[in-house]
């Protein structure tokens, strides 16, 4: 018997893509080692040397004529250094700024305020408390004016006018927007057995990140550079953006986003406080630092939803859906100030029914302008998808109660099928992959679902309420491509530099921006996965516009999707260069060269090899002929698609009948989002989303009462779940990668705000459903749910909010 | 007019009150003459530059000012630093002894309970708070301990774990094995 010789005697053991912390590892995260010092470097902890302090004087009304603004009282305050205005501003051209939304918003109101808590005036002075004394100082006279709290307002005849500031502005109608094949979708409803008609109020929330926002500007008259350290989702935006309004030159713009304090979206505008600051430094040649207080961040900056549907679904009698109709409004408050893709008037609203094969679909919405805060910003989603979704699994849980069908089956039926994909949904999106029936099925057997129905109808015997809700939804993140998305005409791809240094140590930089996330982290791993270098030998650097690479930056779920996907095409422009470097070294012919994870061998000789650190040495040291030093690219990432990733979400609930209040039972999340850079980091996201949906299902909003005045602007008003409150989440995970990205991952910070707010809903209204009750609108306030469960009668939460 | 900020100011007008005060923080005594109104939470960031503390609200919300005042959680954002004459104040920075972290922090990076790290100071010394009070608590017992403290990112799970990592770990036993127990029983039992 002969005995084949190892093709491998003498080739180092394979690399453990585990142990160096690539793909797949729950590597512990780097970010930490500062953070758990108190070591962090966020914007509030810079100081500069002669900085001073602004404080933002803001509107008390919610609509009103600036009738005369007087500041002298506070320039006799010692340690006053400048007093802005809009009148100031404007002299300057800076009155008004545009909105990522191609409307305009002014910087500090000149002609009316327009929402409460608006930016009126400016202080800049030697300390922060001088500067509150100073704000509180100035006396504004106003002139009030009606206030306009909701969409039915706004439209109403006679209503005044908002933006009288606009040309041409006769009413209060931001936009009508339409897609979808309206023909085919009434010819549809034409024929069906079954309308089911869903109409609800998604309230104005905000994502309220535990840091505020907040600027530091550093205008040096020597050298014409500005220096701004903003809170900033997108520095590169932010730069584009000042070297617009505030006519410097772009390369004399350095905007660094140091670490965030979170950002949700919030971070993603741009605000009238860092133009002020900037202009302040501008003016007085000192640094300026501008600390938003919680009322500032939660009273004036982006918010998310404020959106009423109107929904229809029209089934046969076995519960296949035919066609779907869906009426938006959403009020945008004082300023078009959306952060979305320019093309979409209501961001991404028709994602809508993308779980489902649904062949017609039309959709209306129109946007108004009322006088509250500007905002729609894509509060931990991508733009308005968890409208789109929330509204879906509303509209799916209505439509199987009205057909009289089990919500589990009926989604059975309607689910796009396995082998569907690529599959083109009702509004024309195209989802790239899923197993959408197997998601359900592991939720539903992790919670037991045929037990608990049981469970449930014997409670009811009992007098006692249990519900459970389902959520499957799919969601579009990672815009672009570049076709379809950009912003302010800016198309939307993202960026990555890889620089490995001649020690086989590296450098990478990206155009996103990480708030918590953990880029420093997982973009390690992605390097790692392809080069085989050691995660911990990579140093990952961002928010920086004068070293990283121009990208879009984090929000919308992007970073894994667009510049994670542009981190692997660096990594393989680095291993091409790599690969002719081994070639020279092992001397062969490139052809001959293979790959291994981190190290390249001659075909014939496996055990005849260099490793990827060898072959940085060379590029420093020992190059071919003909090729040029380093070892480094850049890759800018245009994405073919949008990643869908895909949820089941089953929660079971209890109402107390005495009191309204429901406690969660369990809540079972099924997670596709392809595959995993570091799973300990997504169960973190995952988890943190399902909190922040809890939080939007049971108690944080912002509201207006009937005086225009924001019920909100605080933590005693704008309530966040604790640890005490929130439920514990159980998780669990389906892998379908996605087709298209290099690594096959999908985007996932945002998936379970986005699907679990549904759950909730979905659970609280099954429990109540056998008195008639089809909506309770969130937050789902124990008042609410026992206004609903005794009068059996649905709730709208819609403002003003109700008064005794 | 505040001497934390005197590097640049005019001369502090006469009519400003001024005080003296003396606090221990971090082990190491610290005088300054501060206006009573200024904030322990501005003491520490501004004045002493331990800028590990946040303030996350105007209102003792949020908790991410949490120091420990004499070893009891306060909120510095809510007291004023002449009330801290003569006290001992700890902050995040005084945690860990040189390059070895605090139990807390230990766990709190092994279970993954920060994403944004804002948050996390205030949280982790009411955690060390809760835990030199109680060496042993039960879940629930953390939850409550922990609910002055807010955090937008993790979902608290992770910070449970990590509270009884470190816990388990004060006590010399094996902290994974007490994680994994947790989370056994986390499963189907909310309630």
């Amino acid at each position: 018997m002969t005995q084949t010789a190892d093709p491998r005697a003498g080739a180092p053991a394979p690399v453990d893509e585990i142990k160096i912390g690539g793909l797949g590892a729950s590597r512990r995260r780097v970010e930490d080692n500062r953070f758990l010092r108190g070591k962090g470097n966020y914007f509030d902890d810079i100081v500069l040397p002669g900085m001073l302090h602004m404080e933002i004087l803001r509107s008390p009304m919610a609509h009103a004529r600036i009738k005369s603004i007087d500041a002298s009282r506070a320039w006799a305050i010692p340690g006053v250094r400048l007093i802005l205005t809009g009148e100031a501003l404007a002299t300057r051209n800076l009155g008004w700024m545009p909105t990522l939304s191609y409307d305009t918003q002014a910087v500090l109101a000149t002609d009316k305020v327009r929402f409460q808590g608006q930016e009126v005036a400016a202080v800049i002075a030697d300390d922060p408390y001088i500067a509150k004394d100073a704000v509180t100082a100035i006396q504004v006279e106003y002139e009030p004016l009606p206030p306009i709290v909701n969409p039915e307002q706004a439209v109403a005849p006679g209503a005044p006018i908002i933006r009288d500031d606009k040309l041409g502005q006769t009413d209060n109608v931001v936009f009508d927007w339409e897609v979808g094949d309206q023909a085919g979708t009434e010819a549809a409803f034409a024929t069906a057995d079954v309308v089911s008609r869903l109409q609800l109020h998604y309230p104005r929330s905000h994502p309220c990140p535990l840091e505020a926002c907040g600027a530091i500007a550093d205008y040096d008259r020597a050298t014409g550079k500005l220096t701004a350290y903003l809170t900033s989702q997108a520095p590169h935006i932010v730069r584009a953006a000042v070297a617009l309004i505030a006519e410097l030159p772009e390369h004399q713009i350095r905007i660094i986003s140091p670490d965030l304090g979170g950002g949700f979206g919030n971070k993603v505008p741009i605000y009238p406080g860092y133009v002020v600051a900037i202009l302040a430094s501008i003016l007085t040649e000192r640094p300026v630092k501008w600390v938003e207080d919680r009322t500032g961040n939660l009273i004036s900056t982006g918010f998310g939803r404020d959106v009423y549907l109107d929904g229809q679904v029209a089934m046969r009698k076995d519960g296949k859906i035919l066609a779907v109709k869906m009426n938006t409004l959403s009020d945008h408050g004082a300023f078009f100030a959306d952060a979305q893709p320019s093309k979409f008037k209501i961001g991404l609203m028709h994602s809508a029914f993308a779980s489902y094969d649904i062949p017609y679909a039309h959709m209306a919405s129109r946007g108004v302008y009322t006088t509250k805060a500007p905002g729609g910003v894509a509060y931990r989603c991508s733009f308005r998808v968890t409208e789109a979704m929330f509204f879906q699994e509303r509209m799916v849980q209505a439509a199987a109660d009205d057909a009289g069908i089990d919500q589990a089956e009926f989604r059975r039926i309607n689910f796009v099928k396995d082998d569907d994909f690529p599959h083109r949904t009702p509004y024309g999106f195209l989802t790239d992959s899923g197993q959408y029936n197997k998601c359900l099925e592991l939720a539903l057997k992790e919670i037991d679902y045929e037990g608990f129905l049981k469970e449930q109808a014997e409670a009811r015997k009992q007098g006692r309420l249990l519900g459970i809700g389902i959520s499957t939804m799919t969601e579009p993140l990672g815009a672009g491509n570049s076709r379809e998305y950009d912003i302010l005409g800016i198309k939307m791809f993202d960026s990555a530099e890889l620089r490995v240094h001649m020690t086989g140590k590296a450098m990478l930089r990206t155009g996103a921006k990480t708030q918590g996330q953990g880029h420093e982290t997982t973009w390690a791993q992605i390097v790692a996965h392809e080069l085989g270098l050691p995660a911990e030998d990579i140093v990952v650097e961002e928010g920086d516009t004068d070293t990283a690479p121009f990208g879009m930056g984090t929000y919308a779920s992007r970073s894994t999707p667009v510049a994670g996907a542009a981190i692997a095409m660096a990594a393989r422009k680095v291993k091409a260069k790599a690969r002719k470097i081994a070639a020279h070294l092992l001397e062969v012919s490139e052809e001959d060269v293979e790959w291994e994870l981190g190290r390249f061998y001659v075909r014939s000789q496996p055990a005849r090899g260099v490793s990827i650190q060898e072959t940085a040495l060379a590029a420093y040291s020992n190059m071919p002929d003909g090729l040029e030093p380093g070892l480094e690219a850049v890759s800018y990432y245009d994405p073919p698609n949008l990643t869908w990733p895909f949820a089941a979400y089953v929660c079971t609930v209890e109402i107390d009948p005495e009191t309204g209040v429901w406690d969660v039972l369990r809540f079972v999340a099924v997670d596709d989002c392809g595959v995993r850079i570091n799973p300990l980091i997504v169960e973190g996201q995952i988890q943190g989303g399902l909190t922040e949906a809890y939080a939007m299902a049971s108690m944080q909003f912002i509201t207006f009462d009937a005086d225009g005045n924001c019920i909100g602007s605080n933590f005693m008003d704008y309530l966040l779940p604790t640890a005490w409150e929130t439920p514990g989440w159980e998780l669990h995970e389906v892998v379908t990668p996605s087709p298209h990205h290099p690594i096959g991952a999908k985007g996932v910070g945002e998936c379970a705000t986005v699907g679990g707010p549904a759950a909730f809903v979905n659970a609280v209204v099954n429990a109540l459903s056998h008195l008639g009750v089809r909506n309770i609108d969130m937050p789902m306030l124990p008042d609410r749910v026992y206004e609903a469960l005794t009068k059996r009668t649905d709730v709208s939460g819609a403002p003003p909010v109700k008064t005794d | 007019m505040t001497s934390l900020f005197e590097e640049i100011s005019d001369p502090t007008p006469d009519d400003v009150p001024v005080n003296r005060v003396a606090i221990t923080v971090n082990g190491q005594k610290r005088t300054a003459d501060v206006e009573p109104r200024l904030l322990l939470a501005h003491f520490l960031r501004q004045g002493l530059k331990l800028t590990g503390t946040h303030t996350g609200c105007d209102t003792t919300n949020c908790g991410a000012c949490t120091v420990l005042m004499d070893g009891k959680p306060v909120k510095s954002c809510t007291v004023l630093a002449v009330q801290a004459e003569g006290r001992e104040v700890v902050t995040v920075e005084g945690m860990a002894s040189g390059s070895e972290l605090d139990s807390v922090q230990e766990g709190f990076k092994d279970e993954h309970a920060l994403q944004c790290g804002f948050c996390t100071p205030g949280m982790m010394l009411a955690a060390r708070a809760l835990l030199n009070e109680n060496p042993d608590p039960t879940e629930d017992e953390v939850r409550f301990a922990l609910s002055g403290n807010l955090c937008r990112c993790t979902g608290y799970q992770n910070i449970v774990k990590a509270v009884l990592w470190a816990a388990a770990k004060d006590r010399g036993e094996d902290p994974t094995q007490a994680v994994e127990k947790y989370t056994a029983k986390q499963k189907g039992a909310n309630q």
